[in-house]
């Protein structure tokens, strides 16, 4: 593993955040020794050796990692679909045994209902939880108006780009207003050009609804640019590798990409993945 | 001048024209098989000969049609009333999947043909049979295509929708029935002119009306224009009976590729 000791840039081990930080800032998310193993017809199959690690309120948090090391199994357990192994997962408080409010998650493709058009996708957790349609929808318009689809209400998901269509499947992601919006991968399927301008419109989306982000990505350039903090995981059974504070200012513009600072960090993570393959 | 012009091209390329086209084509091939090789009437009849029959006997065929159709449609009906529950209940239960499922394959390797005249037997010659038969035919399409349907919803939509706090109920109808629509049409499609065929086959084996039973009797006395006239009659009720179908798609799920016709908008 890297020891790498630039100014800032601290690889924390074991003790995973800095002390002084954890009394200020309120917790979102606990995930205390949390593990999963598959039962699988070949026996049991570790996906996840366990993990402790906590995010804070408003905190936008990147997990990197190669694939099968176990970042969809993650995220799938703070949305209460997988039941942990071992381990407990709490959000504000509770631990989290089954689907919970609290979330919001957008996946790899906007899976976008196609019998519904645009702003009934987004009602849908409205409709599925029997909150107030009525006040639900004007909330609908806003986010939908804050994504730029603005008039775009009453198209059907197949009349948008894919970039559009995952901006859709994030306002669908926070129209019950959750705490927690949970993402895998969810600009994994744009073209790299769209995949930039979403990452600028995404960071700008968590500043103003201050929303705490869990986000799964396989672009490094990408973690770096979203992220205050990223956490770095190992192959398959996965754990945590390393976490980086990224300390660079937000709001960020395209322009961070080519400053030295962010490139270092690239470099800094990117060792990981090159450490590991190398089968060190 | 332009304009007539114009107005022919649409007309050339207007859907029903195409394959009405090949009709008479077949047909002129139809007439110049018979007259080149000198094939007597009593084996293939003249195109004009089943052409003039269809005119004289309109109102009788049009009549044996009414119960034909009646029991076709019946049998539908029943097919996708039975077809699409058990379909849920396969999706739905995996003890139910794995005991009733492999019968119910097993169960479509019996010629229905064999099981028609015990119809029969236990129902007499009157509709009962005839739609059963149909029913019979129809069933299995849509139970397949149903359970297709049901199944190929996307893991990760199904995950989404749990994560909502979505019970089952409301995952089967926001999710799971309406993505199965286009596959049970399609099942629906098949059954229709699998039941048309199942009524034929009833009417076959026993029954005194119906266009089977005229196809039978005209066979029995070497009336081959009056047969073909009668498989006219069947496949017109296949195609309308079909298109009645296709036009409820088109109603039920117009979100779907097959139907959409909008320009995709791109930004």
């Amino acid at each position: 593993m890297s020891r790498e000791s630039v100014s800032n840039v601290t690889p924390l081990k074991r003790e995973y955040r800095a002390a002084s930080l954890e009394a200020a800032r309120p917790v979102s998310i606990e995930i205390k020794g949390v593990s999963k193993t598959y039962k699988t017809q070949d026996g049991e199959v570790p996906s996840l050796r366990p993990i402790d690690f906590d995010i804070y309120d408003g905190e936008f948090v990147v997990v990197v990692g190669p694939s099968g090391c176990g970042k969809t199994t993650l995220l799938k357990m703070v949305a209460g679909l997988l039941p942990p192994s071992g381990g407990e997962i709490r959000v504000g408080n509770k631990v989290i045994t089954k689907p919970h409010s609290d979330v919001g998650i957008v996946f790899q493709s906007a899976m976008l209902l196609p019998w519904r058009n645009v702003l009934r996708n987004v009602m849908m957790p409205v409709e599925v939880k029997g909150l107030p349609e009525a006040e639900y929808r004007e909330r609908a318009m806003a986010l939908l108006k804050m994504v730029g689809l603005q008039g775009f209400e009453k198209k059907y998901p197949w009349q948008l780009s894919g970039g559009m269509q995952q901006r859709a499947s994030i306002c669908r992601a926070l129209v019950h207003d959750p705490k927690i919006v949970l993402m895998d991968e969810p600009f994994g399927a744009l073209d790299a050009m769209t995949r930039e301008r979403m990452n600028v419109e995404l960071q700008r989306i968590q500043r103003e609804t201050r929303k705490t982000v869990l986000l799964i990505t396989h672009s490094i350039p990408e973690a770096v640019f979203l992220a205050d903090r990223v956490l770095v995981m190992s192959e398959r059974p996965g754990t945590i590798a390393a976490v980086y504070d990224i300390d660079l200012p937000k709001p960020r513009t395209l322009d961070v990409l080519s400053e030295p600072r962010f490139v270092e960090m690239t470099k800094i993570i990117r060792k990981h993945f090159n450490a590991q393959s190398d089968g060190a | 001048m332009a304009e007539s012009k114009r107005g022919w091209v649409r007309l050339l390329q207007a859907g029903w024209l195409k394959p009405l086209i090949f009709l008479v084509f077949l047909t002129v091939a139809w007439d110049l098989v018979i007259r080149l090789f000198h094939i007597p009437p009593y084996q293939i009849p003249k195109p004009a000969d089943v052409i003039e029959t269809l005119w004289t006997d309109w109102p009788s065929l049009l009549a044996q049609s009414v119960p034909t159709t009646i029991a076709t449609v019946q049998g539908f009906v029943l097919s996708a009333l039975f077809g699409i529950p058990m379909a849920m209940l396969i999706v739905g239960s995996r003890t139910v999947e794995s005991y009733v499922y492999p019968l119910l394959v097993f169960s479509q390797s019996i010629p229905k043909i064999a099981i028609a005249p015990l119809f029969v037997v236990w129902f007499g010659f009157g509709m009962l049979p005839k739609v059963l038969s149909a029913f019979l035919l129809g069933f299995f399409p849509v139970v397949v295509s149903a359970v297709q349907g049901f199944k190929s919803v996307e893991p990760d939509m199904l995950d989404l929708a749990r994560a909502m706090e979505a019970n089952r109920l409301q995952i089967f109808r926001m999710v799971r029935l309406p993505h199965a629509m286009p596959a049970i049409f399609s099942g629906l499609k098949v059954s229709i002119t699998l039941a048309v065929v199942g009524a034929v086959v009833g009417e076959f084996v026993g029954s005194n009306n119906g266009l089977g039973f005229v196809l039978q009797r005209s066979i029995g006395n070497f009336e081959l224009p009056t047969m073909f006239a009668a498989l006219v009659m069947l496949s017109l009720i296949g195609v309308i009976l079909f298109w009645i179908v296709d036009v409820i798609e088109r109603l039920c799920i117009p979100w779907h590729a097959s139907q959409r016709q909008d320009l995709i908008v791109a930004a």
